[in-house]
């Protein structure tokens, strides 16, 4: 049963990587963030996993609970700081639209 | 030895979901679209995942693995309330951003948040 928690967490490392792939090469900031969600997700589990492995599964419980907490944290003061204005997520060279789009002032009139 | 076997059956549910919401991420072509796939499959992949393991965890049954199998059902109710917020969060962000969501047949530059907004600037006026 320790194999296969093993290999089930190597697993999870492997999907982990491959939705880092969208952090990297992401068209836009709100891509990442997807992605660091994603990942951040993913992480609960396999620190439950390494709990078990190293056989100390009630202090693993507790950081895996903390670490849902500040991803959560993290996401949500990500989305707050995007909220905030129009185009900020656009990345220089890559979208370039921020110059077509109307201003919000020009918007609320 | 029937424990077990349930145990890997919901462990392999949850790693076969959370290989579908990567699938998603990498594959599908809008970030509306890939954070749809995300947010809907992470939940459920965390949910069986834990699940399988707060059952692992209940091998030797006392007092101390059920304080410990609570707190990954904890774990799982956490994640329950908190994926739906940050997917609406981010979300929101990309909308009230001016992100336009992806359309099969739309040209480059055809779409923007300002055209899809006029209609409701006309009724205001």
């Amino acid at each position: 049963m320790d194999t296969f928690l093993l290999y089930s967490g190597l697993a999870l490392v492997l999907i982990m990587i491959l939705s880092m792939y969208r952090g990297i090469v992401g068209p836009t900031v709100l891509d990442r963030i997807i992605s660091v969600n994603a990942v951040g997700s993913k992480t609960v589990v396999l620190l439950i996993i390494i709990g078990f492995l190293y056989g100390r599964v009630d202090m693993f419980v507790d950081i895996a609970l903390a670490y849902a907490m500040l991803n959560f944290v993290a996401v949500l003061a990500a989305a707050k700081y995007f909220y905030k204005r129009r185009g900020l997520h656009e990345e220089p060279g890559q979208g370039a639209r921020l110059t077509d789009l109307p201003e919000r002032e020009e918007e609320n009139a | 030895m029937i424990l077990n076997i349930v145990v890997i059956t919901f462990m392999l549910m949850g790693l076969f979901f959370y290989v579908g919401g990567t699938v998603g991420i990498l594959r599908l072509p809008d970030f509306y679209t890939r954070l749809h796939a995300a947010g809907k499959l992470d939940t459920l992949g965390a949910l069986a995942m834990l699940f399988g393991l707060a059952l692992f965890n209940l091998h030797e049954f006392n007092i101390d693995t059920l304080q410990v199998a609570l707190k990954i059902m904890l774990a799982v109710a956490f994640v329950f309330i908190a994926s739906p917020t940050a997917t609406h969060a981010i979300t929101d962000a990309g909308l009230v951003g001016g992100l336009p969501p992806w359309r099969k047949h739309a040209r480059a530059g055809l779409f923007s948040p300002a055209a899809y907004r006029e209609p409701k600037k006309r009724k205001e006026r």
